[in-house]
């Protein structure tokens, strides 16, 4: 076979589907639905994805991925939460003796948090998350100041009335002034506004991370209390010995809070990992489903074009014996009937991306993300294969017609 | 040289517990130039005939030598390439592409004879001039005439030079006066050297061929070469 030969014939193939496809508009489309459908399906979850893993590294660096929390609930406790439920909690006594002893740790502090109302003047915020800390907050939390300070040791140590404000709470509670030095109502008490913090945006599009106020943990403690008790967040020194100083963290806390040998641990020491794991478990779920509605929908498009293609043959059996009379091989309209078929699923690929992209821009509401150039690449060759295996049935069975039968045909 | 060199070729369709004997031990020889008529009753074998002539059917026994090649035996693709190149085919309903136009559909053959398109092209316009139409060219089939399709069509059977050119019926959709010019088509290709090959009802058509066949329940009747005065005379005894 020349190569030559092939180009011609494939030419050929493309014009005629062409033409076929064009006689036909809207039967064409109509058959594509099942495609449009997989495709469109493609492309979402390929989105979402995309969108999972950008959010999920986002929130994972704005919430540090080197920072151990210490706390009486592991984070994915599932069924099990009844069992952490008598813990004792974690005190601030446990706290300092942590801080004293511990070697491979760049900062640490106790931290705690509850919702309340902010008020100034005649603005207020609810549900407003206050945050017990320390001085180490920024250091620990990956967060910067936008202007203003941070609250000093000595304010708290000393437990001081002071506070440092989110930018969402310093838009709705100061539009028009700036909060520094000014005297915010947190619940029932009064604290002085020191510096604002850089916006943060969400985490995952699910809570913003910029409606806050932090406060001296003595302060908290004092006049908020601590009802399920504190937390401890440590900063390792070096990301690379997370274990080593997961295992150290570990030994000081069951020797500050008096845990027998062989008795399990009664905290919990978690990490950013459990995150990862979560949202790959997210990650999957998505996947799967995505798969199993492009799946059935791209089988039910094939079916639909296999249909069509049979019909196309039917009615067409006619102008094939025609070819085959001057002389065309079988594989010449074995390949033309492929290649319409291809064509056929190849619009409603395209038009299956042309449906996803402002369906993409939705998405992009909720997750960080937009329609990777892979997905659309990977949809195109994923409508072209359905096509030509939907078409080869019908294609192989008007390559196998007997010219003589197929010109008398009628 | 004979182009076409056919013994004892029997077709037979089977229709359930019937068999029909389409053709019956027919042999035949055509020589390269000749202008030959086939003329019988309907339902003859006529068409079957042409057919396996054509190469578009094989026979059910029986040898057939095309150009000094047995063709009983080969496959589908090998036939193919045979009718590409070596048979022009005229029916008589045209059978031409219906969403192509007039040239495309002449340069059909030479595309699946993979000849490149400049050439193609100018092989195609060149045939349609030799049938008066190169001012329709891209006209579609069903803007044209009856006799101006059925030059598309002749245009078609001619643009790859073939060995024979094939016609069942070429006049059968036609009227009379367009008939006679698409006789005078032939006839013009004849005079330029073209082997043809033709079935017909009409005794005033078969009278422009040089030989008539006569063929009845699916064997040759007579085979007689005509005068040029009109008067025939036997080519070879009849079976009788
Ligand atoms: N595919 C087929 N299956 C069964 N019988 C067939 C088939 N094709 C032709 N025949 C039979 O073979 C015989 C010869 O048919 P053919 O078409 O060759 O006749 P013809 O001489 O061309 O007739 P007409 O002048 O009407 O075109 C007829 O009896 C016909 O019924
Ligand atoms: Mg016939």
């Amino acid at each position: 076979m020349k190569v030559s030969d092939f180009t011609y014939e494939v030419k050929e193939g493309m014009a005629i589907s062409f033409q076929a496809i064009r006689a036909n508009k809207m039967r064409s489309v109509l058959t594509t639905l099942g495609i449009v459908i997989g495709i469109v399906s493609v492309t979402l979850m390929g989105t979402a994805i995309e969108g999972l893993n950008r959010g999920f590294s986002d929130s994972v660096a704005k919430l540090g991925a080197d920072v151990l929390y210490v706390q009486k609930w592991p984070w994915f406790a599932g069924r099990d939460w009844w069992k952490y439920r008598n813990r004792k909690d974690i005190k601030m006594a446990d706290y300092k003796a942590l801080a004293r002893q511990a070697t491979m740790f760049q900062a640490a502090t106790p931290a705690t948090g509850t919702l309340k109302t902010v008020k100034y003047q005649n603005n207020s915020s609810t549900g407003v998350w206050i945050i017990g800390s320390n001085e180490k907050y920024l250091e620990i939390g990956g967060s910067n100041m936008d202007y203003g300070r941070f609250f000093s040791q000595a304010e708290a140590d000393g437990g001081r009335p002071v506070c440092v404000i989110g930018s969402e709470i310093a838009d709705n509670l100061f539009p028009h002034a700036t909060p520094i030095g000014k005297n915010l109502k947190v619940g029932s008490y009064t604290f002085r506004v020191v510096g604002v913090l850089a916006k943060q945006g969400s985490f995952l599009g699910m809570f913003s991370l910029d409606n806050r106020v932090i406060i001296p943990m003595q302060a908290f403690l004092q006049r908020f209390g601590a009802r399920h008790g504190i937390d401890i967040d440590v900063k390792v020194s070096n990301i690379k010995q997370m274990d080593d100083a997961k295992e150290e963290l570990r030994g000081i806390m069951r020797k500050v809070r008096h845990v027998a040998p062989g008795a399990e641990d009664d905290f919990a020491i978690n990490q950013q990992e459990l995150f990862i794991q979560t949202f790959n478990t997210i990650g999957i779920v998505v996947a799967g489903i995505g798969l199993f509605i492009t799946a059935l929908s791209l089988f039910v498009g094939a079916i639909g074009i296999m249909n069509i293609m049979f019909v196309s043959v039917t009615e067409r059996t006619k102008e094939i014996g025609i070819r085959k009379a001057i002389g065309a091989r079988r594989r010449v309209i074995l390949l033309q009937f492929l290649i319409e078929a291809a064509s056929l699923s190849l619009i409603g690929g395209v038009i299956g991306i042309i449906i996803s992209y402002p369906l993409s821009l939705l998405v992009n509401q909720i997750l960080p993300t937009s329609m990777p150039v892979s997905v659309v690449v990977i949809s195109i060759v994923i409508s072209l294969i359905v096509g030509v295996i939907s078409g080869f049935l019908p294609a192989n069975r008007a390559s196998k017609m007997d010219p003589v039968d197929a010109l008398r045909y009628e | 040289m004979n182009v076409i060199n056919i013994k004892n070729i029997s077709k037979t369709y089977v229709m359930g517990e019937e068999e029909v004997h389409a053709l019956q031990r027919v042999s035949l020889q055509i020589d390269r130039g000749e202008y030959v008529a086939i003329m019988g009753p309907s339902g003859s074998g006529k068409s079957t005939l042409m057919n396996i002539l054509g190469c578009l059917d094989t026979p059910t026994t029986g040898l057939y030598e095309f150009n000094g090649v047995n063709v009983s035996d080969m496959n589908d693709n090998d036939l193919a390439k045979i009718r590409n190149k070596e048979i022009g085919f005229v029916f008589q309903t045209f059978n031409l592409i219906p969403r192509s136009n007039a040239l495309h559909n002449v340069e059909l053959p030479l595309i699946y004879g993979g000849i490149p398109s400049t050439e193609r092209k100018h092989l195609a316009e060149e045939a349609l001039s030799h049938v008066q139409l190169a001012d329709r060219m891209h006209h579609k089939p069903n803007e044209l005439s009856g006799g101006q399709r059925q030059r598309v069509a002749i245009a078609r059977a001619l643009v790859t030079k073939p060995s024979i050119i094939l016609a069942d019926e070429p006049t059968g959709n036609l009227d009379s006066k367009t008939g006679d010019e698409i006789m005078a088509l032939f006839e013009e290709l004849h005079g330029q050297g073209n082997t043809i090959i033709l079935v017909t009802h009409e005794e005033y058509i078969a009278e422009h061929a040089h030989r008539i066949i006569r063929i009845r329940d699916g064997s040759i009747e007579r085979d007689e070469l005509v005068k040029k005065d009109g008067e025939a005379r036997s080519k070879m005894a009849t079976a009788e």
